[in-house]
């Protein structure tokens, strides 16, 4: 899931300009499991914007902010609040943000700032399990992501500058590869450390990605 | 092409020494020279830093090349803390223009332990990958697969290891995995017990390497407590901490006990010889061979 946080409400408020006329939209899916852009926390932004003098016109929560055909779609529903509002405000993550303006021909501002793929803990804590590298290596790591919890990226096993079990650059965190070594060790598995990873290509991943998983089959 | 000292004398079985120095923070390189041109007729390479402690220094290369333009056989630390893969093989590519072979590969400490902790880290090579690297420019290509101009580079490669790890077995799983990818010798981070030594010794047996002991002269038992608390791999045994403590002249004392441990190690032959890191106190490394026996 991608977990984001509210800006300030002020930050939010500065970056509406003059505008007068707003729109907000949420998002049902990880924002409203974050709790920054659900039903409530629309409901709640626009009263803040309205003791603030903004004419919030309409709200909506779209179904999945980055699906695009299906928010175009939702969106539809707003035509004629559309075309009098000055700015849009999306409670999105910032994918759902950059979709939701290539739908719209409007001004689109976020309400979130977008931390990272993670994972809900319980209720309010999320935690950063995932890069996105784009080449997971999971499968030989015991499924527990270096990428994301060695402080140094590492691929190839650890830096050797552990102590007592703890990460080198943060003495508050486990050495993900100590922690690599003792899962694989109970599952038996210790031998796919010996393997060298090779060197990883970056080319792919330094510009803008995208797939058509329909070309495979 | 002059073959390296060092490479001979573990390959000849002799107790080899190599002792360690860093460039300055600051342009001026006599003083280190100085230290180095002392030393150098005792020593089988002098090993060279490349930012210790992630801090901002002189090159690595830079003293290498002025140590190798003396006629002192240098080893170039190279860390992928701050160089991606171009620089990297540049740097090799550079080393070997100068004739200096022997390379130790890091993945180097991370910036926030340093003194500009701003920096952004790169570690897109570990030192796996920089032992690969240097593998594959000897072959005449670089890691793009691209052709070089002949001569090609000759290296001889080393990395570094920690005896007292936890757990050990995953540190014996990173040797091999260095050995595989081209490591022909290992200094080891400071140790300071016998035992120590004895375990790793017997755990290595297998790997048919060649092992450096790390040596590091003690200053004050509070220099022992510090690392013990601190320091990654270190483990100061408390009889030398008292030893330390009860002595009038403390760096003599640590002087003595890092001598005394060099003729232990030497005596017994449970390693291929010694690595000595006189962190900040380079003028110590001379009194220290003089007093194991390794001078004259
Ligand atoms: S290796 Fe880590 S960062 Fe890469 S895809 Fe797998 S979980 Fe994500
Ligand atoms: S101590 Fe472990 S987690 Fe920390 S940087 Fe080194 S290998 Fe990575």
């Amino acid at each position: 899931m991608v977990i984001t946080k509210n800006k300030d409400y002020n930050e939010i408020l500065k970056s509406l300009g003059n505008n007068k006329n707003i729109i907000i939209l949420g998002c049902s899916e990880c924002a409203s499991v974050c709790k920054t852009g659900g039903e409530d926390q629309v409901v709640d932004l626009k009263k803040y914007l309205e003791t603030n003098n903004k004419n919030v016109q309409n709200t909506k929560v779209l179904s999945t902010s980055c699906n695009f055909l299906l928010s175009k779609k939702e969106l539809k529903e707003l035509k004629d609040d559309l075309t009098n509002c000055d700015v849009v405000i999306s409670m999105s993550c910032g994918n759902g943000v950059q979709t939701v303006s290539d739908i719209l021909n409007q001004q689109v501002v976020p309400a979130n700032d977008t931390l990272f793929v993670g994972e809900k803990i319980r209720s309010g804590i999320f935690e950063e399990n995932c890069r996105t590298c784009g080449e997971c290596l999971l499968g030989r790591t015991a499924a527990i992501c270096p990428v994301t919890r060695c402080a140094k990226g590492l691929l190839n096993g650890p830096c050797g500058g552990a102590k007592y079990g703890k990460c080198e650059v943060n003495e508050e965190n486990d050495c993900a590869w100590i922690e690599i070594y003792n899962r694989l060790l109970e599952l038996d598995k210790v031998e796919l450390l010996e393997e060298v990873y090779p060197i990883r290509s970056y080319s792919e991943s330094s510009s803008k990605r995208s797939i058509n998983n329909r070309r495979k089959k | 092409m002059i073959n390296s000292k060092l490479e001979t004398a573990l390959n000849n079985n002799k107790f080899a020494i190599t002792a360690e120095l860093a460039p300055p923070k600051g342009t001026d390189f006599s003083r280190i020279l100085g230290i180095a041109q002392e030393l150098f007729q005792y020593v089988d390479a002098v090993n060279v830093t490349d930012f210790q402690s992630a801090s901002v220094k002189a090159t690595s290369l830079a003293l290498c090349i002025e140590l190798a333009n003396r006629g002192i056989q240098p080893v170039l630390q190279i860390t992928g803390r701050d160089r991606n893969r171009i620089a990297i093989q540049g740097e090799l590519l550079s080393a070997a223009h100068f004739g200096i072979q022997n390379i130790l590969c890091l993945t180097g400490d991370h910036p926030t332990s340093g003194d500009n902790p701003e920096a952004k880290p790169v570690f897109e090579l570990d030192a796996i990958g920089i032992l690969k690297t240097a593998e594959t420019l000897m072959k005449g290509i670089d890691l793009g697969r691209n052709e070089l101009s002949p001569p090609f580079p000759q290296f001889y490669c080393g990395a570094v290891t920690s005896p007292e790890y936890s757990p050990i077995e995953l540190e014996l799983i990173q040797m091999k995995k260095k050995i595989k990818m081209g490591a022909k010798f290992f200094q080891t981070q400071g140790v300071f017990d016998i035992k120590t030594v004895e375990d790793f010794s017997n755990q290595t047996k297998d790997m048919n390497t060649n092992i450096l002991i790390g040596i590091i002269p003690l200053k004050s038992p509070g220099m022992a407590r510090f690392m013990n608390r601190k320091v990654p791999g270190i483990e100061v045994p408390d009889n030398l901490i008292h030893l330390l403590e009860k002595s009038s002249n403390k760096t003599e004392e640590g002087i003595k006990i890092a001598a005394d441990f060099i003729m232990e190690l030497k005596d017994r032959k449970i390693c291929n010889g010694v690595h000595i890191m006189a962190i900040g106190a380079e003028d110590n490394v001379l009194k220290i061979l003089d007093k194991a026996g390794l001078i004259g």
